[in-house]
């Protein structure tokens, strides 16, 4: 793209500039630090040049927004066009309170629900489970049996509403209830819209709710892959997701590493399970995280794209350039929140907002400043959002696509991650694939080796975390948190004595009968969890019987 | 806390804390130990080995839910390096036992190697008596099987499972030198995965080279995870454990290991003892000064040494 | 004191955000105790049992889903029902500063939120150890 004779001049002047004007400058007045880097350890210059891209094709790496390898963007428009989905996670306790904050959402504007879930849901105990104690209506909304999902969505038109349901290990229970209360309304599958997360390796990386060994959960997925590309077909089955990779203390490049690793693992599933790549490829979503490094996260999403691009085109050789897009749903970085000086999280959260619409998301989930105390309450949880639609309305971003492009640090960083990240993949390909390389415990090493350094940089001073290690006040404490009404877990079980007198049992049985034949051989388990959901079979029932028949994961711990 | 009492009327308590004193090298231990002796001796002991990454804690956690279902009270020590430079460690062995924990007929014990001088086996032999002496009836003691102290510790089982995976590449080799001899039985764990029958053939190929024909090392293929052929591996345990007997080798696998036990405890007094007089006379310092002057050689000065506890203790 | 201070981190209830736990544990044992690492998922049943059989000086446990005015107490009353009095039991994660009373009250030495440097918690340990 560029002069080779050019790039020498400026090759030459910069050495020249850095010899002369900054050694004499810096003799006076040194820089703050001996040297500066990002969060992936990638050194950064003291400026960028064109001899920094040198190499830069602009249609072979950068293209148009629309065109492969999607640096710029997967819509030819972007937010010209379309805004993207402003989808707040949320769910409180009980179905019906859920169900009124879903209302509120939808009234204060904004565009998608999200579902988030108590963690019993999550690991597919029933609320009643000794297991549950404690737990039940706490970090989202506690589902036992298609009576609460009803609840959960009475009143919301399920074929206006695009859902996306955080739930990973029992997925494809909870996607089995959400057809079965769209049918109670007269709602078809095929006209359902929505995400589940469905991703079980980085559970087993970061998150922690899975249940299921690795064979069965893969078993599972691919399952529900190849349902819904028959029945549900504007259903995304998959949220492969570096969120909480990242969460769990990782690097911008480790994120996108680990994720498309984990991303690589699903396709090859899919595709030894007899699917077609392009038949089920174009519902797969992604799910990042925003940090407060600006550019390095914007570098982070674009390399994330190419390199997406380039694995489905190349190394599957997908023919639909759907299947080589990367759609991806941002939430800003929990961990980056402070429980010091709350309302600063507010001006954290900003930042990450700019960080996620520079970098072309698709959806976007802002955190509320309280997050970092408990769960956050309808106050900060619209500053939030105001957060979107300010950055939306007035930062003026929106208004070209890709707007940091040509940026001489921004492609370079784009390249050093990308380069980073294929790197990590090629180590995780000769350790036998993302699964085996998570059962040797490699992923979760690299990821706590960075958290400890991360924390340990901070505790020597060396990373400033404003109002926590640096500009500290005297502060009392916040008041007005939300909290969970302890009797939840009592209410649940009750409900779910109730169900279980009333409803039939026999029908119950015979459902769950015929889901643990099916699990013992090889046929779909999708249209299974459907007849027992359907009956109001429970989800602790359902997974119990899976349980049973697939045994359950052990954690690999390696510290 | 009346320990012996605690220890005697099964209180998991007094046992823990028993361990802790030897651990912790407390005269107390030594003197309650000598005073137990006599009692020690009913429990099977199977030492667990092999490299990192086999799924040790899984074969053991496995073999120790069996053993439960046949009515056998187990103790289980599981040793993990600790940081030569620190002085601390991380024991994680125990997250794969998680639902043994709250059986009241299984007692888990984590150890950190801490300090050199074989002070390790030492005190994992103490722990072997105290759970002895607690009443347990199997005993595992679980090991990374990379150095000379662990092979050390498992010696004292009278079983050593070697535990082996497919896919080690070099390791095998590491292993190889001078520890694979002291397997009794060889679990081939993960044998779903590729290489699996490679790494059979490669241990069934060194077992041809190693032995004379009176006992060939059973080689069992498991996958512990799903508990599958857990109970061939205990099958062979037991087989090992009947041949010993039978032959009359158990006897002197005994004798032997007992005469290490006195010879290290022996060691280890006299070093102690010598380390605690030159903490008043210095006279260690004084000798490295005059061999440092050549006005004296280090084997004069050892005899010195020898000739100097001698004379305080008479 | 020249024996390592022996500590149980375990991960109680049901959420599996075991960053903090585990860069916990790393400090500890860079600090040059001997850290008995439990897992995720662990019933108050299971943490006090694996404390007995390590005689741990120390319970450190984490929650981050909001459980811990559950979960904390009772891991407290049944080390205290096992005679296990001399144990120092300390809590960190998502905690908001109102529930902080109840759990010291309830038997917790202390409670570590977010942003917490290590060292802070590893000098509380040192100071603070019920035994000797």
């Amino acid at each position: 793209m560029f002069d080779k004779e050019k790039i020498a001049q400026v090759k030459k002047a910069t050495d020249n500039w850095n010899d002369t004007v900054i050694a004499k400058t810096i003799a006076k007045f040194p820089e703050r630090k001996p040297e500066f880097k990002t969060s992936s350890d990638i050194e950064i210059k003291r400026v960028y040049t064109p001899a920094d891209v040198e190499d830069m094709d602009y249609e072979r790496d950068l293209s148009y927004p629309g065109e492969y390898p999607y640096t710029r963007g997967v819509q030819p428009t972007m937010y010209r066009g379309k805004s993207w989905t402003m989808r707040q996670y949320a769910g409180f306790a009980t179905a019906e309170e859920s169900n009124k904050r879903y209302k509120y959402l939808l009234e204060q504007g904004q565009t998608g629900l999200s579902v988030a879930f108590d963690l019993p849901t999550q690991i597919g105990y029933d609320s009643d489970h000794p297991l549950s104690e404690g737990e039940v209506g706490k970090v989202g909304v506690a589902i036992d049996s298609l009576k609460d999902m009803e609840v959960l969505f009475d009143g919301i038109p399920l074929d206006k509403v695009s859902t996306s349901m955080t739930i990973n290990a029992p997925a494809s229970v909870l996607l089995a209830m959400y057809i079965a209360v769209a049918e109670k309304q007269g709602v078809t599958p095929e006209k359902l819209s929505g995400t589940i997360q469905n991703d079980i390796l980085k559970e087993y990386i970061a998150r922690g709710t899975y249940i299921f060994p690795v064979e069965p959960s893969m078993r599972l997925i691919t399952n529900i892959f190849e349902y819904c590309s028959k029945n549900v077909p504007k259903w995304n089955t998959i949220s492969i997701s570096g969120y909480h990779i990242r969460e769990a203390g990782s690097s911008a490049a480790q994120e996108v590493a680990f994720t498309l690793a984990d991303g690589i693992a699903y396709v090859e599933a899919a595709i030894k399970a007899g699917l077609d790549v392009d038949e089920f490829a174009p519902r797969l979503s992604f799910f990042f995280n925003a940090h407060n490094d600006l550019l390095e996260e914007v570098a982070k999403f674009r390399a994330a794209r190419r390199l997406w691009a380039k694995i489905m085109k190349d190394r599957f050789k997908a023919k639909s350039t759907k299947s080589m897009m990367l759609r991806f749903h941002t939430q800003t970085g929990g961990s980056t929140l402070t429980a010091q000086q709350p309302d600063n999280n507010i001006v954290r959260v900003a930042i990450q907002t700019l960080a996620a619409v520079l970098g072309g998301t698709q959806s976007l989930h802002t955190n509320s400043k309280d997050e970092a105390l408990a769960l956050p309450t309808e106050d900060s949880v619209r500053i939030a959002l105001r957060t979107q639609q300010i950055v939306e309305n007035e930062s003026g971003v929106t208004e070209t696509i890709d707007p940091l492009a040509g940026s001489y640090y921004v492609e370079n960083l784009t390249n050093n991650i990308e380069n980073m990240a294929s790197e990590y993949i090629r180590k995780i390909d000769e350790l036998g694939g993302a699964a085996r390389a998570i059962e040797k415990g490699y992923v979760q090493q690299e990821i706590q080796d960075s958290a400890y350094r991360y924390q340990m940089e901070i505790e020597k001073g060396e990373r400033v975390i404003v109002g926590m290690n640096k500009f500290k006040v005297e502060e009392a404490a916040p008041k007005g948190l939300l909290r969970v009404d302890p009797i939840v877990g009592e209410l649940q079980a009750r409900k779910l004595a109730d169900l279980r007198s009333t409803r039939d049992n026999a029908k119950v049985d015979a459902a769950l009968e015929a889901l643990k034949k099916a699990a013992q051989g090889e046929e779909n388990l999708m249209p299974f969890i459907l007849d027992a959901v359907r009956v109001y079979g429970t989800l602790g029932e359902i997974c119990g019987v899976l349980r049973e028949v697939f045994g359950e994961y052990q954690q690999t711990v390696i510290l | 806390m009346d320990i012996k009492a605690g220890l005697l009327n099964g209180d998991k308590r007094a046992c823990a804390r028993l361990i802790s004193l030897i651990e912790n090298e407390d005269a107390q231990a030594v003197e309650l130990l000598k005073e137990l002796y006599s009692m020690t001796g009913n429990a099977r002991v199977i030492g667990i080995t092999g490299p990192p990454g086999a799924g040790k804690s899984t074969v053991t956690d496995k073999l120790a839910k069996l053993l439960r279902k046949r009515n056998k009270k187990v103790g289980i020590i599981a040793v993990d390096p600790t940081s030569p430079f620190t002085g601390g460690a991380i024991l994680g062995d125990r997250v794969r036992m998680s639902d043994l924990n709250t059986d009241p007929g299984v007692f888990i014990r984590s150890m950190g190697t801490r300090g050199a001088l074989g002070g390790l086996s030492k005190a994992a032999n103490a722990a072997v008596k105290v759970l002895d002496i607690f009443g347990m009836d199997y005993i595992f003691i679980e090991t990374v099987g990379v150095g000379q102290s662990e092979v050390d510790i498992v010696k004292l089982a009278d079983t050593v499972v070697m535990v082996m995976v497919p896919g080690l590449g070099d390791d095998i080799q590491a292993i190889k030198a001078g520890i694979m001899e002291i397997g009794d039985v060889f679990a081939v764990n993960k044998s779903d995965r590729d290489g699996a029958e490679r790494t059979a053939t490669e241990i069934e190929v060194m077992l041809d080279f190693n032995r004379g024909a009176a006992y060939r090392p059973p080689v069992v293929n498991i996958i512990a995870k799903d508990n599958n052929n857990i109970d061939k591996l205990m099958e062979a345990i037991d087989d090992h454990y009947e041949y010993m007997q039978n032959s009359g080798n158990y006897k002197i696998r005994k004798r032997n290991s007992l005469k290490t036990e006195i010879i290290d405890i022996f060691k280890y007094n006299v070093v102690k003892s010598i380390e605690q007089k030159s903490e008043n006379t210095n006279i260690i310092d004084q000798l490295v000064e005059l061999a440092l002057d050549k006005s004296i050689d280090p084997y004069t000065a050892a005899l010195r040494l020898l000739k100097e506890l001698r004379s305080t203790e008479s | 004191m020249d024996r390592p201070i022996r500590v149980v981190v375990a991960k109680p209830g049901l959420d599996g955000h075991d960053r903090g736990a585990k860069v916990v544990a790393r400090a500890l044992r860079d600090a040059g105790m001997e850290v008995i690492y439990t897992g995720l998922r662990q019933t108050p049943e299971q943490i006090v049992e694996t404390a007995i059989q390590e005689d741990a000086d120390v319970v450190a446990m984490s929650i981050l889903s909001g459980a811990h005015n559950h979960l904390f107490p009772k891991v407290v009353k049944l080390l205290n029902e096992k005679g296990a009095d001399d144990i120092l039991i300390v809590g960190g994660g998502v905690i908001p500063e109102d529930d902080i009373p109840g759990l010291i009250e309830a038997g917790i030495a202390a409670i570590f939120t977010p942003g917490t440097p290590t060292s802070v918690t590893i000098d509380f340990i040192k100071n603070n150890l019920k035994r000797n």
